[in-house]
């Protein structure tokens, strides 16, 4: 009898003890890498480091041809997703009628929400930098990450999209609109902080991303920066940039890592506090915009 | 008679949102034909009975073999080292947020947990190889620089929070009559959880498990930086190993012009990655949808 108590008394502690101990542990982790790298790279970590070119001796090896490469890259990648994955998830939630096609592009996205980002630096390979000639350039690696983030985007939107109430659509139907024009002023406007969020979400995946640049062929030693897009001369812009060779962040930080020297890896240390700044800080903006749309939404 | 201007931009403005949607159909199309192509190229050199059969990997060296199996391998362990992480870790904090405390701090521990998979794949390997793998010697002193336990086992709490999510929503989603019947039969909340709840919420969970699993065996950095790049078909998980992902890392960091037989291994390593992973995609969107029907 006494026993049996014993069993139940264990079995009943069982998840609340476990449960927080499994959760305490994963977060405790993540806490010890953060210190880690600060113990391991804090050093390296002034202004030369931010404005040297990557170099063979470790102490003088920085990380601008690497954070201007990721500025580059994550501009571009915006550019290039904001108006496909809004214009594909407005389709989705707002025109696309129920049936085979839509369940068809459905399972499309999620399955390429899932295809591992290794294969779309494969098809960035042969068709941006083999077939359209783009060669290894900003242009290149920015549109095979474009294609990464895509479904994030997508997604996003039509949830966004989804939480917009029908006592809206229908107050705008009732004045005498019609369904672009309730759309485009009355759903986009009220779904933009939502849809926002998602954009930077997919940014904060996009800025850790090295497989597919690797692949499409992003070099991990680079000692100069794209052409700037501003000119002194008539028409003051130039895209020159765009077909430069480039290197992002977490590559410079990969190829650090790979060296044997133990000053290369004080550098990759250095280099993974300012990429998990950036990747943090837009990570917690999209979280703040998502709770401000989600409060937003409640008091409709 | 008068073209009604409105209904002709309505018109327009459709077919553009309707032409960019189907852009990620042709994404897809874009992947499968890549892939085909080289992967048919890479056929007329090797057989499909060398790649699928043969024990070495060794494009790059002057003795060439093409056996997919130490790749596949490495893969595979690597992968089924982070599932026992993240299934263990995952699950338990799932019933726990879900079943155990208040909604309030589980809207916080989650966004929380999300951090884990925020973290750029490169940082984990490094964590990896410079922290786990040094602290994983003291308790195995002849593992190797390169091994498979330590990128496993990083790479399993990368996972944890796909699965937490996922099996959380999966048994938020189990009606409260299922729970209360249970509780009206006289079972206690532990009984009621591993009796009732997860039963149901059972093919939610497996669906979590497969995209966990699928997101092991396409992680790339992680393994490149911590399991090595020397293809080696074995079982001892403290050995370094190449896995499929690593060796295309590995290929595309040389100099390796298009047409060479180099080059197209990439692509057969690519496509069977991609089926791999596509068929537990698939099969995972399918328990999730068979999910949301029974408790719709």
């Amino acid at each position: 009898m006494k026993e049996k108590k014993l069993i139940n008394k264990i079995r009943d502690n069982f998840f609340p003890v476990a449960g927080l101990l499994a959760t305490i542990i994963s977060l405790g982790i993540l806490f010890v890498l953060i210190i880690d790298v600060l113990k391991d790279g804090y050093m390296r970590l002034n202004l030369q480091f931010l404005t040297n070119y990557p170099s063979r001796i470790p102490e003088k090896a920085g990380i601008l041809s690497a954070w201007v490469g990721t500025l580059w890259i994550m501009v571009l990648t915006a550019l290039f997703i904001f108006p496909v994955g809004v214009a594909s998830g407005i389709y989705l939630e707002e025109y696309a009628k129920p049936g085979k096609m839509k369940d068809f592009l459905e399972i499309n996205i999620s399955n390429l929400a899932g295809v591992p980002s290794i294969i779309y630096g494969l098809l960035g390979l042969q068709i941006f930098v083999y077939f359209f000639k783009l060669d290894r350039s900003v242009l290149a690696g920015a549109l095979t990450l474009s294609l990464v983030v895509l479904p994030i985007v997508i997604v996003a939107t039509r949830e966004s999209l989804k939480a917009v109430p029908l006592s809206l659509r229908e107050a705008s139907f009732a004045l005498g609109a019609n369904k672009l024009q309730t759309i485009l002023f009355q759903v986009l406007p009220s779904a933009f902080s939502g849809i926002l969020s998602g954009v930077i979400l997919s940014m904060s995946r996009a800025i850790g991303e090295t497989a597919p640049l690797i692949t499409i062929g992003a070099l991990t030693y680079i000692a100069f920066l794209p052409a700037g897009p501003f000119t002194t001369e008539f028409p003051f812009i130039t895209l020159q940039g765009l077909k430069d060779y480039f290197t992002v962040l977490p590559i410079q930080v990969f190829n650090w890592v790979s060296r044997p020297q133990k000053g290369f890896h004080s550098d990759a240390a250095a280099g993974i506090i300012i990429l998990l700044i950036i990747s943090l800080f837009i990570n917690f903006m999209a979280i703040y915009l998502r709770i401000k749309f989600e409060k937003y939404m409640r008091r409709k | 008679m008068k073209i009604n201007k409105n209904k002709v931009i309505e018109k327009v403005v459709e077919g553009a949102l309707f032409m960019s949607a189907s852009l990620s159909v042709f994404v897809t199309l874009g992947i499968i034909i890549v892939l085909l192509f080289e992967t048919i190229e890479f056929f007329k050199e090797v057989s499909i009975i060398e790649f699928l059969t043969d024990r070495q990997w060794t494009p790059l060296f002057m003795n060439k073999h093409f056996g997919i199996l130490p790749l596949l391998n490495a893969t595979i362990l690597t992968s089924l080292i982070s599932m026992i992480v993240a299934i263990s870790f995952g699950l338990t904090i799932a019933v726990y947020i879900s079943e155990y405390i208040k909604p309030e701090k589980r809207m916080i521990i989650k966004p929380v947990m999300e951090i884990l998979a925020v973290v750029p794949t490169v940082v984990y390997g490094y964590f990896a190889l410079l922290f786990v793998t040094p602290i994983l010697r003291k308790i195995f002193p002849d593992i190797s620089t390169f091994n498979a336990l330590s990128p496993g086992i990083v790479m399993g709490f990368m996972i944890i929070p796909i699965i937490a999510t996922m099996s959380d929503d999966a048994m938020q989603a189990v009606p409260k009559w299922l729970r209360e019947g249970g509780y009206a039969l006289g079972a206690n909340k532990f009984q009621v959880t591993t009796g009732v709840v997860i039963p149901s919420a059972l093919s939610g969970i497996m669906a979590s498990f497969i995209l966990g699993i699928s997101r092991a065996i396409g992680e790339t950095m992680i393994v490149t930086i911590a399991a090595g790049q020397m293809s080696n078909l074995t079982f001892n998980i403290l050995e370094p190993m190449e896995t499929i992902t690593a060796y295309i890392v590995q290929v595309s960091l040389g100099d390796t012009p298009a047409g060479t037989i180099e080059f197209k291994t990439i692509f057969a390593a690519g496509m069977t990655l991609f089926v791999l992973t596509f068929i537990l995609n698939v099969f995972s969107y399918m328990l999730k949808s068979k999910f949301r029907e029974r408790y719709r």
